[in-house]
């Protein structure tokens, strides 16, 4: 190697902060409108959950255990590739899950984006969106809801597929004899949000 | 097909196309550079058809941003000469430009294709093969780019 190239291999060469980054082409992708999923995590007493957020609204919410880079894949591929960390378009959302976890808040009021969820599974879901904070239904009640008495079990593979739990409180909807039934964050979590809720299964 | 959340790659890149523009268009201008190439990406991107070498497609825009920086910056006057009006205003000068002694402000002025090879050679480190990749050309064409550029710098800097 000659000297021009030693020279050349040591450029000054400035810190580069990559939270900077980030923060910088977040704030230019939103005043662009080019953002068209903002994301972020937060600490939950259930451990770290990622939210999704769209122009629309609350787009997916995601639990440690479903891993954040998979369902950032699943968003990409579904709602838009432009898929950036923003968390201050995500403020709103964590706000109001903070105030859950810490019982200062019973009802969420968020926009939702349905765009993962379509036909009797959106309804079910929206029936879902409509148990109390406390209380809980059966699969088959949300399937009446949603304008199938009878396809309860439907019904629980629209729930297991529920793209945004705790705000879609999925958890509040139990077997009719009481029993848990399943939870996509695992029957703990689901124990643990009805706890947190004070709900009582009678 | 299914492209990445762009997150990713900004998490991926990042840092190296900073290095690479550093290289192309000095320190003082190369993270505006990244911020340029990154919306310039960023906007394009629902519009890819495939997610093959998405990182040779960075560097083509990083490429055309540094170029475009490049060029704004020798457009812009030395020296302004105020005739009779007052005294003359010198630009501003970029501190982290001092240091280079030329060197660097030599390699900005490079033809673009040369500019890039000798950047992605030495501050990048990288072969020639990796270079075509990035580049879009052939290993042979890198290498001449490479040895073009080298030259010319040579000159430059003996002088």
């Amino acid at each position: 190697m000659t000297e021009l190239e030693r020279r050349l291999a040591r450029p000054a060469m400035p810190d580069l902060d990559p939270a900077r980054v980030t923060v910088e082409l977040a704030r230019r992708a939103d005043a662009e409108g080019l953002l068209d999923v903002a994301w972020s995590t937060l600490d939950t007493p259930l451990g770290p959950i990622a939210v999704f957020v769209t122009r629309r609204g609350l787009v997916r919410v995601a639990y440690d255990r479903e891993n954040f880079g998979a369902v950032a894949d699943e968003v990409a591929e579904r709602v838009s590739p432009r898929v950036l960390l923003a968390p201050r378009r995500t403020d709103a959302v964590r706000a109001q899950l903070d105030a859950y976890f810490a019982k200062d808040r019973r009802a969420f009021d968020l926009p939702i984006d349905w765009t993962l969820i379509r036909g009797f599974n959106q309804g079910v879901l929206r029936a879902t969106a409509a148990i109390p904070y406390g209380e809980v239904a059966s699969y088959g009640d949300v399937a009446s809801a949603a304008g199938s008495p009878r396809a309860a079990r439907a019904a629980g593979n629209a729930l297991a597929g529920n793209p945004i739990p705790i705000v879609v409180p999925c958890h509040r909807v139990i077997h009719a004899d009481g029993g848990l039934g399943g939870y996509t964050g695992g029957l703990e979590t689901k124990r643990f949000l009805l706890r947190l809720e004070g709900a009582r299964r009678s | 097909m299914s492209l990445p959340p762009f997150q990713r790659l900004v998490d991926k890149h990042a840092a190296e196309l900073h290095r690479f523009l550093v290289g192309c268009v000095g320190p003082d201008l190369a993270e505006d550079c990244l911020q340029d190439t990154l919306i310039a990406a960023l906007r394009a991107y629902p519009r890819l058809r495939h997610a093959d070498n998405l990182r040779a497609w960075l560097y083509t825009i990083a490429h055309r941003k540094a170029t475009d920086s490049v060029r704004l910056r020798a457009r812009r006057p030395r020296t302004v000469q105020l005739d009779g009006i007052g005294p003359s205003v010198e630009p501003r000068t970029a501190a982290a430009e001092i240091p280079d002694d030329g060197l660097w402000a030599a390699v900005r002025e490079l033809p673009a294709k040369q500019r890039e090879a000798v950047v992605h050679r030495y501050v990048l480190d990288l072969d020639y093969r990796q270079i075509a990749e990035r580049m879009g050309t052939s290993s042979e064409a890198a290498r001449q780019n490479v040895s073009a550029g080298l030259r010319r710098l040579r000159i430059e800097v003996d002088r």
